[in-house]
């Protein structure tokens, strides 16, 4: 019985970061119709980052909280930046070529960040501690041990998330948001500046994998250069799977795969393995009995 | 063209006498040439003279002369295969990148097929080729069956996988459709590497190729001459390319290949016209698939050796930059795409280590500077008969 709070927990754990990537996709979705697939090593640029932030702090001697607080802002800093790059001047002039070369361009924006970080990070081919920045130790529930710094993460995540629902369907920004995604013509006509609204949005959706890579460090206490690749990819799937450009469908998708690998994982212990095999297989015949998403998309074709 | 028009024009055929004869040079001192210097100074020729060819016309005269001289094209690209391998006859790396290219460009001609014709998104090209290389390990470690049959049997399987991925392929559409191929490549990966009965991440060995009789670990002598064993794989992966270069073309020159363009263009447009747009997504996907899975055994053949690394998901993005760097839909684009991929990376030691992040660059500047690729499609004349 012990194992089965251990599973949830991690189950909440994983479905929190691939929520919250599969969010970034679909906000990407939303406003500009594309995939950007770089959205996975951004995310691990982000933890790069934070690593980085965590060592230079430490040689200033700051306090552990303090070496949290600053790892955690550099690395949504970088990644906003990037992200916010990207769209300037690698998304926007190809806005209007067609979904596949768009799709191949942000593959190949990804595999380049993730090379450079292989190549030019020192010791960049092997995997990377991160340091145990929360607060150690956990509490038993019964039989089940429940780890402090994951019911942290865990919080902090679903925190995010709201966090960001909010930007999108309260604040002015998000209104702008919400106008170019959909209407742009209308809503330039009506004094949104387009030029900017899109490299912010990217900036938002950036912050959230640069975020979710923090939580992905401090959990697993170990980073690689590849993370990204696989959790854009589970990501990619959760978004399609919740339907694009529908927050809640994410989010749902994000929590939906973790919740399969999960089961694989605690019913055939054997099989653990192929956690992600099953988990793709269920999915392809998710997409198939539903070829637009759980939640679909609304609008039907016009001739 | 009408045969009126053959009498009333005579097209020079120089052009394309200049244009194989400058493509096998090209071929041979790349692969031969190994100081780094000369051979930056060989592709800058090279890419030079492509340069001014298409911007003078040189280009366009070559079109013409071929398409009025097919078979005089066919035979000269022919000696010229035979004159570049006589060259390389005992650079036995030189030959093997030349049939690894060949092996990719055929891969991509499948992929033409379907994301170029048909439309469909595949990006699991490299996962089908796998299916193709573990068949032929798996048989291979049986025994017994002819490798023209194994072979063969590698193309089959990948159809048979492929055929288990043709309801959500045909159900969904754009992005969705990505995602189904995406997992499935994915998917492969994971499944091999945690598989013992396929060998695990280490992989398989399986033995050379021998078809009726003609061994292909053998060198061949010849007139007094001794030509390595990996000339071989240069002619039968050559052999395999030229067919499945006909094919593709005779594909695209018949109402088939008019059929694949209306479903990529308009599916309403062709359900209107009494097109099965099912029947044709199927064809097209089928049709790919086995050539990846035939061209994924002759690979798994020639190396001798087989692992889940060979078939990862970037290999299947390095498939499908190579059709889009070739220009999306032409399949005389593939050749010298698959030639820039595969060779330049091994050729140039200093971007050896780069190499994932040279095509990743090279990749974004050609989809931002000239999204139509190296050598673009031309929009398909209906009408010349009328207008000639």
């Amino acid at each position: 019985m012990g194992m089965i709070g251990q599973h949830l927990l991690n189950g909440l754990m994983q479905g929190t970061i691939y929520g919250l990537v599969a969010m970034g996709f679909t906000i990407f979705f939303g406003v500009m119709n594309v995939i950007k697939f770089s959205h996975g090593d951004v995310l691990t640029l982000g933890a790069f980052g934070g690593l980085v932030a965590v060592w230079a702090a430490n040689a200033l001697g700051l306090s552990v909280p303090l070496q949290f607080i600053v790892a955690l802002c550099v690395a949504m800093a970088l990644t906003a930046v990037v992200g916010a790059g990207i769209s300037h001047f690698l998304i926007m002039p190809l806005r209007n070529a067609p979904p596949l070369n768009m799709l191949l361009m942000t593959m190949m924006v990804g595999t380049a960040i993730r090379e450079a970080i292989r190549l030019f990070f020192p010791n960049g081919t092997n995997p990377q501690r991160f340091p145990e920045l929360l607060p150690a130790g956990g509490f038993n529930i019964g039989p089940s041990f429940f780890r402090t710094d994951a019911i942290i993460l865990i919080i902090a995540g679903a925190a995010s998330i709201g966090a960001v629902y909010w930007i999108i369907n309260h604040s002015k920004f998000g209104l702008a948001m919400r106008a170019v995604a959909e209407d742009t013509e209308t809503a330039r006509v009506m004094g949104i500046n387009f030029g900017r609204i899109i490299p912010l949005t990217f900036a938002l959706g950036s912050i959230t994998a640069g975020f979710a890579g923090m939580i992905y460090a401090l959990y697993y206490s170990e980073i690689n250069y590849s993370m990204g690749l696989l959790l854009a990819v589970i990501g990619f799937t959760a978004a399609i799977v919740g339907g694009l450009g529908n927050i809640w469908g994410a989010i749902i998708g994000g929590y939906l795969f973790a919740g399969l690998q999960t089961f694989v994982v605690a019913a055939i212990p054997s099989m653990s393995d192929y956690k992600n095999v099953f988990a793709f297989v269920l999915i392809i015949v998710l997409i198939t009995w539903r070829p637009t998403g759980l939640l679909a998309e609304r609008g039907s074709e016009r001739v | 063209m009408t045969p009126t028009s053959r009498t009333l024009v005579r097209v020079p055929v120089w052009p394309l006498f200049v244009a194989v004869a400058f493509a096998a040079v090209a071929l041979t001192a790349l692969v031969l040439i190994e100081n780094q210097r000369w051979l930056g100074a060989a592709l800058a020729i090279t890419a030079a003279v492509c340069f001014c060819a298409a911007r003078f016309g040189g280009v366009a005269a070559m079109e013409v002369a071929a398409s009025e001289n097919p078979w005089l094209l066919r035979g000269l690209i022919m000696v010229a295969s035979l004159a570049v391998i006589f060259v390389l006859r005992d650079d036995n790396f030189g030959l093997l990148m030349l049939a690894t290219v060949l092996i990719y460009a055929t891969i991509c001609l499948g992929l033409t097929v379907q994301m170029g014709y048909a439309g469909l998104t595949n990006f699991a090209a490299a996962a089908f080729a796998g299916t193709g290389g573990y068949t032929a390990a798996m048989l291979g470690q049986q025994g017994g069956l002819p490798d023209a049959l194994v072979l063969v049997c590698g193309g089959l399987v990948a159809v048979f996988i492929g055929s288990l991925l043709i309801l959500p392929v045909l159900r969904t559409r754009g992005h969705y459709g990505a995602l189904t191929t995406m997992a499935f490549g994915v998917m492969f990966n994971v499944f091999l590497d945690a598989n013992d009965f396929f060998g695990g991440p280490q992989g398989l060995k399986l033995p050379g190729i021998n078809l009726f009789g003609w061994d292909f670990t053998n060198d061949i002598h010849i007139f007094g001459l001794v030509l390595s064993s990996y000339v071989n794989y240069v002619i039968l992966t050559g052999i395999l390319t030229a067919l499945a270069m006909i094919f593709v073309g005779l594909l695209d020159r018949s109402w088939v290949g008019v059929w694949f363009d209306v479903v990529r263009l308009d599916e309403t447009a062709a359900s209107v016209f009494g097109l099965k747009i099912a029947y044709w997504k199927v064809l097209a996907f089928t049709l790919g698939n086995f050539l990846a899975g035939l061209m994924g055994a002759v690979y798994a053949k020639m190396t001798g050796f087989i692992a889940p690394a060979n078939f990862t998901f970037g290999d299947s993005l390095v498939m499908v930059s190579i059709v889009i760097l070739g220009g999306i839909g032409n399949r005389w684009g593939v050749l010298p795409a698959a030639l820039i991929v595969v060779l330049l990376p091994e050729k140039l030691q200093f971007i050896q280590e780069y190499r994932l992040i040279f095509y990743a660059v090279l990749v974004i500047a050609i989809l931002t500077m000239r999204p139509d690729g190296l050598v673009a499609r031309r929009v398909r004349k209906l009408h010349t008969e009328a207008s000639a």
